[in-house]
This record gives structure tokens, C-alpha cells and sequence, in this order.
């Protein structure tokens, strides 16, 4: 759709003084500023495999399955993260507790639980739905596999996953229920509005609700 | 057979350092590229980087030569070879040193040394500028031969560059043809060489000197006269089809091009191997020859900055822009500066009349061109004009004033 002319201004373009119209002295100002950046140089490179990034503890890494007191897997089964999933990766088997010892006070429980962790898109979804904050995101970024397999979690490498991320104090474990993630905690609220001016009578800005079709 | 040996020593020395000079050049572009943009650079391949091009060399070697089914399999090959081939050919009468001749006995022969591979050879700068408009055939063959618009497309800017350009680039060695009398390029560093610093061409000549850099900057393709190879616009220009050490060519063509520039603008203007009191004429302290070779390197080698430098400044040009400047801007001023070197030979005017009157018609330029500025095309096409931005929205400072409509 072609812009209309009442949402269009024309603007005159400065005109060029004497300096401007022999170019070179823009040219060598240019140089200088260019010298600069050499003459003070201060790389902002990360050396990364020496130097480790320093991420935001929001970070939502390769996935964790959390354990309780007991030792035993946090996750009911109740499935929640596999229907909150976008992506549709997340694959659970549910079946009752073993009516034994170990599983005491427990009635389900997964018998499989498998994330495709290249299918995932790292959205977070699944640790806000858990009820009990068995499923959570960790810091680890680095993920590397030389097959698709290698890649595919299932409970037995979530569970390591916990065992290596539970005292790295970037982790946090959430006992209370209720809390959102560490995703979604700021520091301070974001502000109200969009963070730039918006012009008046700009229609992109305007808020309108979902399905509501404005003049 | 004597000469033939000498001959073929300073061929292999000139190549050699030519090629591994283009090699190291890329790893300084690189490093430098980075810095400008506040980077690091290569610098993992060796102490600091600097094996990298030998990685680099190794790696387009071994690396899959992918020749695609639909072109002309002949022309393929031949567009970067011509591209090299010429580049390398322009060398043979670039003086690399003081005309002196070295003799010295190897294997019991008696050998004559030169720092230049076809010496005295008269129509010098002529040469190269024939056999450099050639180069043009390497990237329109390369383009055409690629069956491909886009590779097409960056061949046909390339050629219709760089036949404007060859223009100023005659101009502006004009005026010095007239000053010397000769375009012997051993010849005329020897002039400037006799009179000193202040007998540089540069003094006499510095809008030829400015006219000439451009120029051959555009010759050589380099931005921000990259129009050819632009890859926002073609891909990757006339080179998209080509891979692996073809590639490789292409790229050798263009630094090979920029060493050639910058000992061109060296010894043309900025007085070759000369040097106050460590390199005059009459120094003949011993290994002075090479300190010549040295200080002309050197020369040399911070125009090549100077150009690295231009290259991460200045943005591209458009290209209504890049033949505006060759033909309303350089042309006219390059003829405008042979009168004025005639005026001051005819009227026996002292030499140093050049300076001033070439700030002159500097001046005289910018003069006619701010009020040109105001319509669309001004002497660059650069700014002026009107320009539509939506209304409501925030005027930046400076941009100008609205137009009631
Ligand atoms: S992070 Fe998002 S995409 Fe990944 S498993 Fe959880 S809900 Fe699914
Ligand atoms: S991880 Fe949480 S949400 Fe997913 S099935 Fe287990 S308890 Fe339910």
C-alpha cells in the first residue's frame, strides 16, 4: 500500500557551504575519527573459551529436572510443560508410583521424560507452567553433540543436569510454588508505554486489543 | 645469458615480494579493519595472527574448486588469469629502487643488478596504463563467463569504471610529462630526486597528485569505489561464481593493484626513494642503495595505510555519483590543471606558482559546486534536494527545513 500524501512532508536538504563542496576536508575529518579508534584502541572482543561470558541470571539454558528431599524425581507427571510447549518437544510417559518405600506420599510419576533439545526454542514456558518447579532452565550454554541422539535429554541426563548445576550458585533451586521464574523476575518494573516517543496520530502505536479493528 | 640470469633474479625477487607482500597485506588489513571497528582480529593462527595467511593460502588451496555447470568453462578460467597476469605485468617498469647498478659475481658469473626489471624503457607510465585498462578484461570475462545477472551486472559497472576512470588518470600525468619531459618513471623520480624535498611533485603538482590517487583507487576497485563487487546490491559481484583459488586470483589482482597504486603514487609524486639527508642523489655511503629501496617501501607502505584507512571511512558511492565525479568533476579539473601547467612553463613563471594555482582551482571547484548542491545533482550528486520523510515524525538536527506544502 502506497503511503498517502497527507502522511508525507517533504523537507529541503541543507545546502552545501564552501568546506562541504571541496569534500576533501570532510574526508580528513573523517580519517581523524577513524585514527582515533586506532590510536585509543580498546577492543570490546570477549576471548571466549578463555573468557567465560558473564550472562544475566534470567538465562535460560539446557533444561534441569529437579529432585526433592528425598532424592527422588520433583516431576507429577501432570504434564503441563509438554501442553504449555510451543515447539512441541517435550515427550512424557506418565505412570503410577511404585507402591513401595521409596515413592512414599508420590501416586504418578514419569516413567520417560524426554526433551529434544534441538527442537526447543529455549522459551521458558514449560518451568513458568510446572506446579511444583520440577522442570527449570539452567546457565549452561555450551551445548555441543555429534548426533542428533546425543542431543535428545531424556531423565536420566536432566537429572545429571541438576546434579551439576545445583550448588554453581547461578542455579537457585525454587522450593515455593507460586513465584514465577527467574525469567520473568526484574529487577525493577520495566516502564509503562513503549520505550520511545511515538508520534500522535501514529496508528502502529495506537494499543489496540487483539481482534479489535481500529477506525 | 649473463642478462638473461640477472634479468630473471630481479623478476623472481619482484614477484616474490610482491606475492607474499599481498599476503601480509591482507593480514594488515585485517588487523587494521579491526582495530578501526574495535576489534581483535586474527589473532589466534600463530604469535598474534600471524601465521594466518599462510592458513589462509593453505586453506584456498586445498579447498573445494567449485566450477558451476552453466558457464563458459574457457572464459572461466581465463577472466582471473588475465586479472593477475596484467596486474603482474605493469611491474615490469616500476623502479623499486635508485637507478644504480649493482655488480657482484655469483657462481662465477658476473651479474648486473637492477632495481628494475625492464629499465629505461621510454613510454613508461603509457605502458602501464595500457597494459592496466587490460585488467578490465579479467573482470568482464569473469563476469560474462559466469552466466549469472548479478556476476554480469558488477562486470558491467566494473568496465564502464574503469574506462572513466582511465581518463583522469592520464590527465592528471599530463602535467607532469610536461615538468619532466619525459614519462620514463626512473626518469621522473630522478628529477624530483634532484631537487630535493621541495622539488617533490606534490609541491608543483597537488591536485594531480589528489586526481590521480582517486582515480587509481578506482581502477583498482577498491572502495569506495567498489561498485563492482558491492554486497548488498550483487552478491558478491563479478566474482559470486568463483571459488577456492580462482577466488583467490581475483583477490591477489586487487592487492597486487593497491601495492601497484601506492608505488605509483610514491613515485610520482611524493619523490621515490628520495629522502632528505639519508637518501639523496649523491649519497654513496655504503648500502645506501638499499636504504633507498627502503625509504621507497616505506613510501609506499603508508600510502597503503593511507588507503586501508579510506577504505573503513568513507561509505560507497552511488554509482550516478561515482560518474559524476569522473566526468564533471576529475576530468575538467584534470584538464584544468594541464593549462595551468602549461601557462606557468609558457610564461617562464618560477615553479612554486603551481602550488597556489592548484589550490586555486581546488577552490574554484568548491566554488561551483555549492550552488549546484541545491538541485538533485550537485558536482557529486551528493546532497541537495528534497527528501520525503513521514509526516509527524521527528526532524533530526540539520537535515534541513520543511517545504510547505
Ligand atoms: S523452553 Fe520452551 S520450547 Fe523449550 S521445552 Fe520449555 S516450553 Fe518447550
Ligand atoms: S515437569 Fe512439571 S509441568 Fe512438566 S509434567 Fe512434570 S510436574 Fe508437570
Amino acid at each position: 500500500m502506497a503511503i498517502s500524501d497527507k502522511d508525507v512532508t517533504w523537507v529541503e536538504e541543507p545546502e552545501m557551504t564552501f568546506w562541504e563542496a571541496l569534500f576533501v576536508p570532510a574526508i580528513i575529518d573523517g580519517l581523524r575519527t577513524t585514527a582515533r579508534h586506532v590510536t585509543g584502541y580498546k577492543s570490546v572482543t570477549q576471548q571466549y573459551p578463555e573468557q567465560r561470558p558473564e550472562l544475566p541470571m534470567n538465562y535460560r539454558g539446557v533444561h534441569r529436572l529437579n529432585k526433592d528431599d528425598a532424592g527422588r524425581v520433583k516431576c507429577v507427571a501432570c504434564m503441563m510443560c509438554a501442553t504449555a510447549c510451543p515447539a512441541k518437544c517435550i515427550d512424557i510417559v506418565a505412570a503410577p508410583a511404585p507402591k513401595n518405600e521409596e515413592w512414599a506420599g508420590r501416586d504418578k510419576y514419569p516413567a520417560t521424560f524426554v526433551i529434544d533439545e534441538l527442537k526447543c526454542i529455549y522459551c521458558g514456558m514449560c518451568e513458568e507452567a510446572c506446579p511444583v518447579d520440577a522442570i527449570e532452565l539452567t546457565h549452561i550454554y555450551d551445548l555441543v553433540g555429534t548426533s542428533r541422539q546425543d542431543l535428545t535429554y531424556d531423565k536420566e541426563k536432566l537429572l545429571d543436569v541438576f546434579e551439576q548445576t545445583k550448588n554453581s550458585g547461578r542455579d537457585p533451586i525454587r522450593t515455593h510454588m507460586g513465584r514465577l521464574g527467574p525469567a520473568s523476575e526484574f529487577e525493577s518494573l520495566p516502564p509503562l508505554g513503549p520505550a520511545t516517543a511515538v508520534p500522535t496520530g501514529d496508528k502502529a502505536a495506537r494499543g489496540v486489543s487483539s481482534g479489535v479493528i481500529s477506525s | 645469458m649473463n642478462d638473461f640470469i640477472s634479468a630473471s633474479l630481479v623478476i623472481n625477487i619482484v614477484l616474490g615480494a610482491i606475492l607474499g607482500g599481498c599476503s601480509y597485506l591482507i593480514y594488515v588489513e585485517r588487523r587494521l579493519a579491526a582495530f578501526i571497528q574495535d576489534r581483535v582480529g586474527p589473532n589466534r593462527t600463530g604469535p598474534a595472527g600471524l601465521f594466518q595467511p599462510i592458513a589462509d593460502g593453505i586453506k584456498l588451496f586445498i579447498k573445494e574448486d567449485v566450477i558451476p555447470g552453466h558457464v563458459n568453462l574457457f572464459l572461466f578460467i581465463l577472466g582471473p588469469s588475465i586479472a593477475v597476469f596484467t596486474t603482474m605485468l605493469a611491474y615490469a617498469v616500476v623502479p623499486f629502487g635508485p637507478p644504480d647498478q649493482i655488480q657482484f659475481t655469483l657462481m662465477g658469473m658476473n651479474l648486473d643488478f637492477r632495481f628494475i626489471i625492464a629499465p629505461q624503457i621510454d613510454i613508461g607510465m603509457v605502458f602501464i596504463f595500457a597494459v592496466g585498462s587490460l585488467a578490465v578484461y579479467g573482470i568482464i570475462l569473469g563476469g560474462w563467463a559466469s552466466n549469472n545477472k548479478y556476476s554480469m551486472l558488477g562486470s558491467l559497472r566494473a568496465s564502464a569504471q574503469v574506462i572513466s576512470y582511465e581518463i583522469p588518470l592520464g590527465m592528471s600525468i599530463v602535467g607532469l610529462g610536461i615538468l619532466t619531459g619525459s614519462l620514463n618513471l626512473e626518469r621522473l623520480v630522478l628529477h624530483q630526486a634532484e631537487q630535493g624535498f621541495w622539488g617533490w611533485n606534490f609541491w608543483a603538482q597537488p591536485v594531480a597528485c589528489l586526481i590521480f590517487f582517486v582515480a587509481a583507487l578506482a581502477e583498482a576497485n577498491r572502495l569506495p569505489f567498489d561498485l563492482s563487487e558491492c554486497e548488498q546490491e550483487l552478491v558478491g559481484g563479478f566474482h559470486t561464481e568463483y571459488s577456492s583459488m580462482k577466488f583467490a586470483l581475483y583477490f591477489l589482482a586487487e592487492y597486487t593493484h593497491v601495492i601497484l597504486v601506492s608505488l605509483l603514487t610514491t613515485l610520482l609524486f611524493f619523490g621515490g626513494w628520495q629522502f632528505p639527508l639519508i637518501a639523496e642523489v649523491d649519497s654513496a655511503y655504503t648500502g645506501s642503495a638499499l636504504v633507498k629501496v627502503g625509504v621507497l617501501l616505506s613510501k609506499a607502505f603508508c600510502v597503503i595505510i593511507l588507503i586501508m584507512f579510506l577504505r573503513w571511512t568513507l561509505p560507497r558511492f552511488r554509482f550516478d555519483q561515482l560518474m559524476g565525479l569522473a566526468w564533471k568533476v576529475l576530468i575538467p579539473l584534470g584538464t584544468a590543471n594541464v593549462v595551468m601547467v602549461m601557462t606557468v612553463k609558457h610564461f617562464e613563471l618560477p615553479s612554486w606558482w603551481m602550488f597556489p594555482l592548484s589550490l586555486g582551482l581546488v577552490a574554484v571547484v568548491g566554488v561551483l559546486s555549492v550552488p549546484n548542491s541545491k538541485t538533485r545533482y550537485g558536482a557529486l550528486g551528493m546532497a541537495g534536494g528534497r527528501t520525503r520523510i513521514a509526516a509527524d515524525g521527528v526532524l533530526p538536527p540539520g537535515l534541513g527545513k520543511r517545504i510547505p506544502m
